[in-house]
C-alpha cells in the first residue's frame, strides 16, 4: 500500500516541461478569454445614430374626435378617444412590421402575417403573441403631444391617457 | 519530318521549367496518374482514384459539383458588383439602381448573381435529399454530412444578408422580420438581434455588418469548410457507392436486402 502511495504521488509531480506546457496553455486560454470579452465589446456600439425615442406630435388638436392616426416615420398611432388622447405602438408584437389602421373595419391590421387589433390595442386574432403596447404621452409646455417610444404604459388607465 | 502537335506538347513537357512546376513527370503509370492528383495543390484533396461508375450522372447527378459551380459564379459576379456598391445607408439604393440601369452589363452581373444564389440554396437541398436517400451519410461518412449541415446554413446566411443590400423596402422588411425570429431565442434573444444588427433597428450599422458578413466572414468560412467537405470525401472512402461500404454498416442499415444477397 504504502508503495502506490508513492508511485501516485510521483506521478502528481510537475516536472519542467509539464509546467511550462501549463503555464503556456493557461497563458493562451487567458488571452483568448480576454480577446472574447474585447470582441464582444467592439461588436456592441457604444454610442447609437438612431432617432430620439421621444416624438413631438403636434397640437392635440391636429387628431379629430375618435380618429386614429398613424405616425408611419416613427412606427406609433395617435389616437383621440372620448376617453382623451392615447398612443399605441404601430410595430406588429410578432415579427415588427408596420401595422395600418382600417378605418372600414375599425381595427388595426398587420399587412406581413395577418394579425389584426382593436383600436385599444387589444389582439382579435393572428400570430401576434401580445396586444400592441401603449406608450407613454403628455403635454409639453408648449402644448404640443410628446410621445416617449421607449416606455410602455398599462392600457386603458387613467394616466395613460391625455385630456386637453 | 514535321512534327505533330502532340509532340510539340511532349517537348513542351520536357522543359525544364514544365518541370520545375509540375513535379511528379509525364506517364499514364498508375503512379505518375496517382502522383498528377496528389502532387496537385488543388487536386490532392481529392481521391487519386475514383471508380469509373462514381463518374456516371446517375451516380451523383453531379448535385455537389453544381453547387460548387453557383459558388463560383457567386464569386466572380459578386466581386465585380462590389466595386460599384457602396454599403452605406444613403447610397447603397441608387448604387443598386446604377447597377441595374446606368453600368454596362450590370444588370446582367446583378441578374446572374441573383439566380445563381437561388440556384446555389436549391442545389443545396437537393444535394441533400440525394445524400439521404441513398444513404451516403452513413458510417463513416457522418462527420461529413454534418459539415454539410454547416454548409447549408452558410448558403443560407449568405442568402439572407444578401438580401439587405439592395436597402429597398422588400429588404427592409425582410430583414425587419428575420432578425425579430433571432430575437426568438430564449434570454439572450434581444442581445443577438442587437449586435446583429448593430443597433435597435435595422440601420446604417446593419446595412454594414451585413455587408461584411456577406462579402467577407461569410464566404471565408464556407470555403474553409467545403475544403473539409472535399477533404472528407477521400478520407472517408471516396464517393459513396453502395458496392463499397461495409457488410456490417450495410447489415444495420437494410438487414433484408444483405440476407436477400446472402442466399
Amino acid at each position: 500500500m504504502p508503495d502506490e502511495n508513492k508511485t501516485a504521488k510521483a506521478n502528481e509531480t510537475v516536472d519542467r516541461r509539464q509546467f511550462f506546457a501549463k503555464l503556456g496553455l493557461g497563458s493562451l486560454g487567458i488571452a483568448a478569454a480576454g480577446t472574447a470579452a474585447f470582441a464582444y465589446q467592439f461588436l456592441e456600439p457604444n454610442v447609437l445614430y438612431e432617432p430620439s425615442p421621444v416624438v413631438n406630435a403636434g397640437k392635440p388638436d391636429r387628431y379629430p374626435l375618435d380618429s386614429v392616426t398613424l405616425d408611419a416615420n416613427w412606427g406609433i398611432y395617435i389616437i383621440h378617444s372620448q376617453e382623451g388622447y392615447f398612443s399605441l405602438s404601430a410595430v406588429c408584437t410578432h415579427l415588427g412590421c408596420l401595422t395600418a389602421w382600417k378605418p372600414e373595419l375599425g381595427i388595426i391590421a398587420c399587412p406581413c402575417h395577418g394579425s389584426k387589433f382593436k383600436q385599444d390595442g387589444e389582439k382579435i386574432e393572428g400570430p401576434a403573441p401580445r396586444p400592441l403596447p401603449w406608450k407613454r404621452i403628455w403635454l409639453n409646455d408648449d402644448g404640443d403631444l410628446l410621445v416617449d417610444r421607449s416606455t410602455d404604459v398599462p392600457p386603458l388607465q387613467r394616466d395613460s391617457f391625455v385630456r386637453v | 519530318m514535321a512534327k505533330t502537335v502532340d509532340q510539340y506538347f511532349d517537348d513542351l513537357r520536357a522543359t525544364r521549367v514544365w518541370r520545375s512546376v509540375f513535379r511528379s513527370g509525364t506517364g499514364s503509370s498508375t503512379l505518375k496518374r496517382a502522383l498528377a492528383i496528389q502532387q496537385n495543390v488543388f487536386l490532392h484533396l481529392f481521391s487519386t482514384k475514383v471508380r469509373s461508375r462514381m463518374l456516371s450522372f446517375s451516380a451523383t447527378w453531379y448535385l455537389g459539383t453544381l453547387t460548387l459551380g453557383t459558388f463560383f459564379i457567386l464569386v466572380a459576379t459578386g466581386i465585380p458588383l462590389m466595386l460599384y456598391y457602396h454599403p452605406s445607408a444613403p447610397q447603397a439604393y441608387a448604387d443598386t439602381k446604377d447597377l441595374q440601369f446606368v453600368v454596362s452589363s450590370g444588370m446582367f452581373l446583378r441578374n446572374l448573381h441573383r439566380w445563381s444564389a437561388h440556384c446555389m440554396v436549391f442545389l443545396v437541398f437537393a444535394h441533400m435529399f440525394k445524400v439521404f436517400y441513398r444513404g451516403a451519410y452513413r458510417h463513416p461518412r457522418e462527420f461529413n454530412w454534418v459539415i454539410g449541415v454547416i454548409l447549408l446554413l452558410m448558403t443560407l446566411l449568405l442568402s439572407y444578408t444578401g438580401y439587405l443590400l439592395p436597402w429597398d423596402q422588400l429588404a427592409y422588411w425582410a430583414i425587419t422580420v428575420g432578425s425579430n425570429i433571432a430575437s426568438a431565442v430564449p434570454i439572450m434573444g434581444n442581445k443577438i438581434r442587437f449586435l446583429m444588427l448593430g443597433g435597435n433597428a435595422v440601420n446604417a450599422n446593419a446595412l454594414l455588418r451585413f455587408y461584411v458578413l456577406h462579402c467577407m466572414i461569410l464566404p471565408l468560412a464556407a470555403m474553409f469548410f467545403v475544403a473539409i467537405h472535399f477533404w472528407r470525401i477521400r478520407k472517408d472512402g471516396g464517393l459513396y457507392s453502395h458496392a463499397s461500404e461495409p457488410a456490417t454498416v450495410r447489415a444495420k442499415a437494410s438487414p433484408a436486402v444483405t440476407a436477400k444477397e446472402a442466399q
